[in-house]
């Protein structure tokens, strides 16, 4: 295992990885020490700069790794090198041996795409912050927040063991809950934001024990060693296995996969993540692009080979995966929320890349395949483009219109003509058209497990991808097609910065002169730079299928057959999404929607799906009956009885013997002398004086 | 006249001494009660250097100087107490001042 890791410490790529992580890190420094009291546009600026300059160093990086790695596989067979590992702790093993936990910065396909997406989305929404968080007050504790949260990211991704990957993993999750409680003066945005942190969190109490389980066993947190088949086979013969009952490599996979499954809100951990829409809409774009929610579907990648060697763990993967698929597509179909229609959307489309990586394992049985995993890791990269766009342009839609929810809007396509058109290759590579970026990473995930055996899998994605067809239809044209639906609407709670929707509230009704204003040039033009990957995406197909491989893999023996084999698949899933865009056009897009849109909140299945299957509701009654009648109230009682009753009891010791104490200093003189004189008796009778 | 008389003296004064001290509520009685426990110390003193202690180390002394002694020290010792009495009387009156009363079991200030 240890000629697949090969360091690069010392030369150029060594300085790009530090300057790739230092950038974000100074830029949250800075502005969060000083510059972001001093001036918000100055912050903004400079938020955006050090952003951009990151940017030019992953690409420089990534241009460095195709020539030194991807160029020379007799040096890198497993196309893996480490720009540089700096050892922080070191533990002792009981065997005698050490094992210690790093700082690295792992350069392999992976992660230099993700650093690649993230430096580029990540630069993106900071341009597009400077327009967006202009009139907010609080701009300044915007951007140090929102660097921090970069840089948690890129740390996660370049880690190369799960020490550091922890490490960045919980420091993801405390900027996230800082940017979506952004907004604190809004006691939904900090609910949210609790949820948000204490969702994860739970999940992630339980990825520290896989973490510490596995690394135990296997006597190493580094991926290389993770993920190369002796590791897996040490877990399996794990002594411990009688002692826990159960095979430890698939105990400690599951384990490390609920981490994923928190982070990357599969069912029934999907609660946070709609919520979390209440941060600025330029955070939620960044959450469901690059950051936060990929992590877990991220982890669960880096850890491929190891979950795949586990019996159950990519089953559980796959399950999990499709029914958060096609759960939350049917959700999204019924929101009105404009950005929970784009949230569930997200929730969707991480199903699919999860149950991409759970498909890779053929049903049949037999070694993993690669392809799978290639067909997960380009879902992630297309899906982060087109869906940061989708966010943004929500954002500018919002700003416009100083309203969420969906039936304030329509009519916007000739108020906001540059989102519009945006907007619609949003939709259509997230419905997966051609040529559009979407259509040809979900094609992969289908092929994948078509070719696997993952039968039921396989129409439960095709029956998503017809949904999310339909929905964002839904969405596109509700937003910008027919009359405005706003006479006679109250405008509630807007998501835009609180100053904007003040002075709006004049002239928010009527709507349409002066409002193309608000499409910003620094909101426009991210979101237009954003629609060229989301058209074009899609054809770094062969590429990926070439390089973007799981440690372990070998090219040749699993990337020949991938990309040609199913000739109906393409035209049934274009049929499929064409058919249900229809279909929405037929609902939404013409006269009569608004009595079609009333009566979605109404009947009986509807209002459950409109509802969100009141899954919320459900772990409101868990937490109220179970959580607090059976767990908290029992603990409260013994803390307050047992474990305060103890200490005053000793309390109540001390304060007797004090006051018998006291009673004797009375401050009598006669009684002193009393007892002085009594005391000269006992002395001069027992003292040794004689008498 | 002998010791023993002498010393049944000093301890009826000193007991009287004692039992004033105790129980009398006026700073002042009580003050002469102490009074006279010092004085009682001083019989002693004087009684012992007229009849002799009978200590291991009064052997080798010269009778008239021990005498001398004793007398001496009680005289410094009326010296002493006098100059006591005088800050005592000074605390009395502020005391008296302060408070329109002298009942000493009310001068419980220090008590815990």
């Amino acid at each position: 295992m240890g000629n697949l890791q090969v360091s690069l410490a010392g030369g150029a790529t060594g300085h790009l990885a530090c300057g790739i992580l230092a950038l974000p890190f100074l830029s949250f420094l800075i502005n969060g020490l000083w510059l972001g009291r001093k001036s918000r546009t100055a912050s903004g600026l400079a938020a955006t700069f050090l952003m951009g300059a990151t940017l030019v160093l992953a690409v420089l990086l990534a241009w460095q790794y195709w020539t030194l790695v991807l160029g020379n596989p007799a040096s890198f067979p497993g196309r893996t090198a480490l720009a540089w590992e700096h050892t922080w702790m070191t533990f002792p093993l009981e065997s005698g041996g050490a094992f210690s936990a790093s700082f690295g910065f792992l350069l392999d396909p992976i992660s230099v795409m993700m650093v690649l997406v993230i430096t580029f989305i990540s630069f993106l929404v900071n341009v597009y912050s400077i327009g967006y968080m202009h009139d907010d007050k609080s701009a300044g504790r915007f951007f140090p927040t929102l660097s921090l949260f970069s840089f948690s990211m890129l740390g996660l991704v370049v880690a190369a063991n799960l020490a550091q990957t922890f490490f960045f993993w919980e420091l993801v999750g405390v900027s996230s809950y800082l940017l979506i409680g952004f907004w604190y003066h809004k006691p939904s945005a900090v609910a949210a934001s609790k949820k948000a942190f204490i969702v994860t969190r739970f999940a992630d109490a339980f990825f520290l024990v896989g973490v510490i389980l596995v690394a135990v066993q296997v006597g190493s947190l580094d991926f290389s060693a993770l993920n190369a088949p002796a590791a897996a086979e040490s877990l399996r013969n794990s002594p411990w296995a009688a002692w826990f009952g159960v095979n430890i490599l698939t105990l400690g996979t599951l384990l490390i996969y609920m981490g994923a499954w928190g982070k990357s809100a599969m069912f029934p951990f999907h609660v946070w993540l709609p919520d979390a829409m209440e941060g600025p809409t330029p955070v939620s774009s960044l959450i469901h692009s690059a950051t936060m929610v990929v992590a877990g579907i991220y982890l669960t990648a880096r850890l491929f080979p190891l979950f795949a060697a586990a019996e159950y763990t990519l089953r559980i993967v796959e399950v999990t995966g499709v029914f958060t698929a096609l759960f939350a597509a049917i959700i999204a179909c019924r929101q009105t929320d404009l950005k929970r229609i784009l949230a569930y959307s997200t929730l969707s489309q991480l199903g699919y890349m999860m149950f991409s990586l759970g498909a890779g394992l053929p049903a049949a049985g037999g070694a993993p395949d690669s392809a799978a995993f290639t067909a997960s890791m380009f879902h992630i990269f297309t899906h982060a483009f087109f869906k940061c766009m989708l966010f943004l342009s929500a954002g500018v839609i919002i700003h416009a219109v100083h309203s969420n929810d969906i039936r304030d809007t329509g009519g916007l396509r000739r108020i906001l003509p540059r989102t519009y058109w945006a907007t619609l290759v949003g939709c259509l590579a997230l419905a997966g058209v051609f040529p559009f970026a979407g259509f040809f990473s979900k094609e992969e995930i289908l092929h994948a497990a078509w070719e696997n055996g993952h039968y039921i899998a396989f129409f439960a994605a095709l029956a998503t991808g017809a949904l999310t067809a339909f929905y964002m239809s839904r969405y596109f044209f509700l937003v910008f097609h027919g009359p405005r639906f706003s006479a006679g609407r109250s405008h509630q709670d807007s998501h835009a910065p609180a100053s904007a929707s003040a002075h709006s509230d004049g002239h928010a009704a009527d709507g349409a002169a002066g409002q193309s204003a608000k499409e910003m040039p620094s909101m426009v033009w991210p979101i237009l730079i954003l629609a060229v990957p989301s058209v074009i995406a899609g054809f770094a197909k062969n590429f990926f299928i070439a390089h973007v491989l799981p440690m372990y893999a070998v090219i040749a023996e699993n990337g020949s057959e991938a990309g040609s084999g199913l000739p109906w698949l393409s035209p049934l899933a274009t049929v499929l999404a064409v058919s249900s865009i229809a279909l929405g056009w037929a609902w939404y897009g013409r006269k009569g929607r608004k009595s079609i849109l009333g009566a979605e909140q109404e009947t009986g299945l509807a209002k459950i799906v409109a509802n969100k299957f009141y899954i919320d509701e459900g772990y409101r009654f868990l937490v109220r009956n179970v959580g607090n009648r059976l767990v908290a109230a029992p603990i409260t009682w013994f803390e307050r009885t047992v474990v305060n009753g103890a200490f005053d009891a000793v309390t109540a010791v001390i304060r007797g013997a004090a006051w018998v104490q006291s009673m004797v200093q009375s401050g009598q003189v006669q009684a002193y002398i009393g007892i002085a004189l009594v005391g000269l008796l006992i002395l001069a009778r027992w003292g040794g004086l004689g008498l | 006249m002998n010791l023993t008389a002498c010393l049944l003296l000093s301890a009826c004064l000193f007991a009287i001494g004692a039992y004033g001290l105790m129980t009398r509520r006026n700073f002042i009685a009580a003050l002469m009660s102490l009074e006279l426990m010092v004085n009682a110390a001083l019989i002693n003193f004087v009684a012992f250097a007229r009849f002799g202690g009978g200590g291991a180390g009064a052997a080798g002394l010269n009778s008239a100087h021990d005498a001398e002694a004793g007398s001496l020290f009680a005289l410094f010792a009326v010296a002493v107490t006098a100059a006591e009495m005088a800050l005592a009387l000074a605390i009395v009156i502020a005391v008296n001042r302060q408070r329109g009363n002298l009942d000493i079991r009310e001068l419980d200030g220090m008590h815990g």
